[in-house]
């Protein structure tokens, strides 16, 4: 693992400029998850949506690294493809073969969980030296807010209205981690942006290990989850202290909590992380109380379940 | 010294063999028929190590063009195969493509749609996809498809060009049937193709570049497909010159369009794909007894040859286009409209009349061309031509 020391002295390779909006969780991921290659060769993949579209206006380009973009769903097939070529080119000779490349693709819980999971699973089955990095912030944030299979239980969003009737999203989170690593690739991990640390120690195994590797980068969207510009890591750090977003690895089939300090006995109420979040601000009306109650009993029972599966 | 060897082969062995000789870096596969036998031919040369190739066994054929432009983007020569459903699977990713302007060559096994589901030939995959900027070629035989693939490589990867192009032959019809080939030496056939060099590779790690970036709010998309119109412009020229070097080795004629008796035809099938064999027989009977009948195979579809098809049909008296596929709610099928329209600067006002045959595989036989043919003779002599198309032989 690096210190922060070494880490500041490795080059960013995600050039300032782009048009993300004013705290963006999605370019603090991409930037702590490429230090995590080192000095490698990289070639990075994205799916369509906001960090694409922010970081690759023509004929401006904030990435320091070979890039494609192809479409929305197949970031995980367009760099299996890239990868695919590299081992070719190698083998024909046209590439040496001492040479070392790493490969990356990136993609929202949109391009992710929903519309790409397909291209991800075979991509993971099929055992491509890459990693994907899925910058998770709940909503198809590009086309406008509009519900994922990763936007939490009670949040509002555009296509989950808050009404009369409609409170916000009436489903449960997809756990999509546990999803990957039940493709018993080599590695899979939980992170967030608020613990740079353990998020830059993860991108290093997930870099260092030969084949397939996953992250789920938990990325505050401040538009989206209709909180302050400058709010964007205090409420990442909300998600891991209420444990709504679990940090954990799964390596070589084995899981392991990594965030210690959170516990089952101190965790906070799921409120902390609720109440800063325009997005919530229905469930704290009158009426509403047994709707939060929910939310926080599926908060527990998922946090049960990750430490279950750490032996803890 | 080119040494050709004859074969017996289905036409699916022989555009495996040709995936072969043309060398692919990157192979992605998925399985659907009547396509599946050319990548399983693939999968055993791979197997016993005949190829360098990695062979990538995607998910879906989403993920097959998904894994193509990401290693084609990479620099590496790509070539992949599907039909049908998977091709309209495909559709997004067709654009894709082409408009990165990535050198794919692709062959497909032309198949009906669902539906109702029906896995017989009919082109109306491969006419969903030809406003997706791919070249398109038609194969009437075995030998044309396994020809075609190998001029595709070069047509796609000439510089100017860059596009991906379609190498098609007809489901079951050419893919399973089994036919007499020449089959061209692996030495002569990687001579003919070269070795691909890439320009702004992915994998050229020391110079980054940014593809599939983004071009609207105002910014050069339009001169993007602009300079995409362009290069299929260009490609004209590039697909006869290609075609005719490989001719020159080969031994066989490539025309964009090969006509029968269209010297002195007064009436003429234009038709694609495996039907003209059976629209030539025809023509040389009608032909023995007096009739001056001809028929033009148009074997590239993309560009669409509309120059030399008006200059072959100028002087004809009636004209039959015969459409493997429908254009519902149009005048006609999609060859229709194309070869009417390439008709219309004409000086002299050429009747045409549209055929829908054959879909899902329906059986053309001799006796339905011979009627097209006897339709064409009395509009010849005056009569007037059929309202509307006209489904061949539909019960």
């Amino acid at each position: 693992m690096a210190t922060i020391k070494e880490l500041s002295h490795r080059e960013d390779r995600l050039e300032g400029g782009h048009r993300l909006c004013a705290g963006c969780g999605a370019s603090i991921a991409v930037r702590q998850v490429l230090l995590g290659a080192g000095e490698t060769p990289i070639v990075a993949g994205c799916a369509t949506g906001c960090l694409e579209v922010s970081t690759t206006i023509y004929p401006y380009n904030s990435w320091k690294v070979p890039f494609i973009h192809n479409a929305f769903e197949n970031s995980a097939a367009t760099v299996s493809g890239v990868e695919a070529a590299f081992k070719a080119l190698k083998r024909a000779g046209k590439i040496p073969a001492d040479k070392k490349v790493k490969f990356v693709a990136f993609g929202g819980d949109g391009g992710t969980y929903d519309i790409g999971l397909q291209s991800l699973s075979g991509a993971m089955e099929r055992g491509h030296d890459m990693v994907y990095v899925c910058y998770d912030n709940g909503a198809y944030m590009n086309t406008g807010i509009q519900r994922s299979s990763a936007t939490p239980m009670g949040a509002w969003a555009t296509t989950a209205e808050v009404g009369k009737v409609g409170q916000g999203k009436p489903q449960r989170r997809k756990d999509l981690t546990s999803i990957i690593a039940a493709h018993n690739i080599p590695y899979a991990a939980q992170a967030s942006i608020s613990d740079w640390k353990d998020l830059a120690a993860k991108s290093e195994k997930a870099f260092a290990v030969e084949g397939p590797a996953f992250l789920n980068v938990f990325s505050p969207c401040p538009r989206g989850w209709r909180i302050p510009y400058d709010a964007t890591v205090e409420i990442a750090k909300a998600a891991v202290g209420t444990a709504f977003w679990p940090l954990f690895e799964i390596e070589e089939g084995t899981w392991r909590y990594t965030k210690r300090s959170v516990t089952r006995e101190n965790r906070k109420p799921i409120e902390e992380f609720l109440r800063p979040q325009g997005r919530f601000k229905h469930l704290f009306k009158e009426g509403n109380e047994e709707l939060l109650a929910q939310v926080q009993s599926e908060v527990d029972w998922n946090f049960e379940y990750v430490l279950k599966r750490c032996g803890l | 010294m080119p040494t050709q060897k004859t074969v017996a082969v289905t036409g699916n062995v022989l555009v495996a063999e040709a995936f072969r000789q043309c060398a692919p870096d990157v192979v992605p596969a998925y399985p659907i028929t009547p396509q599946t036998t050319i990548v399983e031919e693939f999968a055993k040369f791979v197997a016993n190590g005949r190829v360098h190739t990695e062979y990538v066994t995607v998910e879906s054929e989403h993920s097959a063009m998904s894994a193509s432009v990401g290693a084609s983007a990479a620099g590496a020569r790509v070539m992949t195969a599907t039909s049908s459903q998977g091709l309209a699977l495909m559709w997004e990713e067709l654009h894709i493509a082409a408009g990165m302007r990535l050198p794919i060559v692709m062959a497909n096994a032309n198949r009906a749609l669902s539906a109702p589901i029906n896995i017989h030939c009919d082109h109306s995959d491969i006419m969903g996809a030809r406003d997706t900027g791919w070249l398109i070629l038609f194969a009437e035989t075995a030998q044309e498809a396994y020809d075609n693939t190998i001029m595709a490589v070069r047509i796609a990867e000439h510089h100017d060009v860059m596009l991906p192009v379609m190498s098609t032959l007809d489901g079951f019809i050419t893919t399973h049937s089994i036919d007499r080939a020449e089959m061209m030496d692996d030495e002569t056939v990687a001579a003919f193709v070269g070795s691909y060099v890439p320009e702004n590779a992915l994998l050229d790690t020391d110079h980054p570049v940014g593809h599939g970036n983004f071009a609207g709010l105002g910014g050069p998309y339009f001169e993007f497909k602009h300079s995409q119109r362009l290069a299929m412009e260009r490609s004209r020229g590039v697909v006869k010159s290609v075609g005719a070097q490989w001719s020159k080795i080969c031994g066989r004629p490539f025309g964009v369009v090969e006509g029968f008796g269209m010297e002195d035809a007064e009436v003429a099938i234009v038709v694609l794909g495996s039907t003209a064999g059976n629209a030539r027989h025809v023509a040389r009977g009608l032909r023995e007894s007096g009739v001056k009948a001809g028929v033009l195979k148009i074997r590239c579809f993309r560009p669409f040859p509309y120059a030399e098809i008006a200059e072959a049909l100028k002087g004809v008296k009636a004209v039959a286009v015969m459409d493997r596929s429908e254009s519902f709610g149009a005048e006609g099928g999609p060859v229709f409209l194309e070869v009417r329209s390439a008709l219309y600067d004409l000086e002299k006002r050429v009747p045409v009349v549209d055929y829908i045959y054959g879909l899902g595989g329906a059986d053309v036989k001799t006796e339905l061309i011979e009627r097209v043919f006897t339709d064409l003779g009395e509009i010849a002599n005056g009569a007037a031509a059929p309202a509307g198309l006209v489904y061949l032989g539909a019960r």
